[in-house]
């Protein structure tokens, strides 16, 4: 992956906003990449968690929002549970769902989906599934 | 003796098997079920940002019902609810700064701050009743069925307030053995089942899901054991799809962990809705002649 770092592309600000959202501190992150090879949503994903936890450590905030990463987290804290630096990265996950969420933004349309979708699935999935994915 | 119950949503409507099948089993076994009055949805996740309060409010009400109620523990059966409100409780138990704002916030209720303790229904059993006590009231034996505990991810996730930790599945595995099962190790046991994700995706095309079931059959499990609607639905619901486009080699019957407790126990199997799960789970049970005495 080719990441551009300049006074354009890194925002300390971002960095900010991120930890004070998620409550975690991304910079404790050693690129280790045990969440990577926890994650089983990996191969659905553009960048890994590891990756997204580089990009975050230098505030890349660009490349953050146009990626697939954290809307394919499926939230189940198998990163969080094995990280050696005690990082909540389900937590940094959520943050940059939020962050995106927040800007009246939905990654997923209710209004899209069909009838009989909506009658056959659990609500715990249409509950959680819309927590996490609409505004 | 008497426990007070705290349902959710789904158990309800989509997974009205897991629940009726382990109230039937508390109260074949003495436990009167006493379920919490005027309880809301859950919210079916933890609200994971440092800033958003308002998504506790729906969990800690429905502590607050319990602490109204009187009761000391709040039993429930989804691992999603049990998750969400485990650390709904665990929030106001330990931030207080979080806690007098949600207590301010909701000032139409009694103060809360966690006096109540949220059990999952397997914990419970093991506590108040025990496998070898449970062994003993065993009708009909499971006698030669493979099984495999599925925990997925809620149960046991985040560590603060998993019923045990990662990579152990002892309460499970107690009480399906007390039941006469075998329990046959697999390594999908804690791996998530894609969860919510399933909104967006195609049917029957869940690698995560799909991952799990080819783990399970490579084992020799014959049926898969669960305590979450979520699971149920991308493990067992989806098999029939995932078989078609060859996701998977094999269907794995899947089943609540309550429903092979009631069948072990000798509850009616119509308290079991096996309609509500995938129809070859029944015809695994009949196969093995484990409903002819009912």
């Amino acid at each position: 992956m080719t990441l551009r770092i300049n006074d354009r592309t890194l925002s300390r600000e971002s960095i900010k906003n991120l930890n004070e959202l998620s409550g975690e501190n991304v910079k404790l992150c050693m690129q280790c990449a045990t969440c990577t090879g926890m994650c089983p949503m990996a191969a659905e994903m553009d960048y890994s968690p590891r990756k997204v936890m580089h990009m975050a450590q230098f505030g890349l905030q660009s490349k953050l929002e146009e990626i697939n990463t954290y809307w394919k987290c499926a939230s189940c804290h198998a990163c969080t549970v094995k990280c050696p630096r005690g990082i909540d990265i389900a937590k940094v996950m959520e943050a940059l769902r939020q962050q995106t969420l927040r800007t009246n933004t939905n990654y997923i349309e209710p209004s899209e989906m069909s009838a009989e979708t909506i009658a056959e699935l659990p609500q715990i999935a249409l509950v959680a599934g819309f927590r996490k994915m609409t505004s | 003796m008497k426990i007070s119950y705290y349902p959710g949503c789904t158990l309800k409507t989509k997974a009205n098997n897991l629940e009726k099948a382990a109230v039937a089993s508390l109260e074949a076994l003495g436990i009167e079920v006493e379920e919490i009055d005027r309880w809301n949805c859950c919210g079916a996740v933890y609200s994971l940002t440092a800033d958003d309060l308002i998504h506790h409010v729906g969990p800690v009400r429905n502590l607050i019902r319990a602490k109204e109620m009187g009761a000391d523990k709040l039993v429930t059966l989804c691992s999603m609810c049990y998750n969400t409100l485990a650390r709904a409780n665990q929030l106001m138990k330990d931030d207080e700064v979080k806690r007098d704002t949600i207590n301010r916030f909701m000032d139409d209720e009694i103060d809360y701050s966690g006096e109540v303790e949220v059990v999952h229904y397997l914990t419970y059993l093991q506590e108040q009743v025990g496998w070898d006590k449970l062994r003993e009231q065993v009708k009909v034996p499971l006698t030669g069925l493979k099984v495999g505990t599925y925990y997925g991810c809620t149960l046991q996730r985040p560590a603060e307030v998993g019923i045990e930790p990662m990579g152990s599945y002892t309460q499970m595995t107690g009480l399906l053995e007390a039941l006469g099962a075998t329990v046959v190790p697999f390594n999908a046991a804690d791996k998530c089942c894609g969860s919510y994700q399933v909104l967006g995706a195609a049917p029957g095309e869940n690698s995560a899901a799909s991952a799990i079931l080819n783990s399970a059959a490579g084992a020799g499990i014959e049926a898969l054991a669960t305590s979450c609607p979520l699971c149920e639905y991308n493990l067992g619901k989806q098999q029939q799809q995932m078989l078609e486009k060859q996701a998977i080699e094999q269907g794995v019957p899947t089943f609540y962990f309550s429903q092979l407790l009631a069948v072990a126990l000798g509850i009616d199997p119509e308290l079991c809705r096996f309609e509500l799960n995938d129809g070859q789970s029944l015809e695994l049970l009949k196969s093995k002649n484990y409903l002819a005495a009912a």
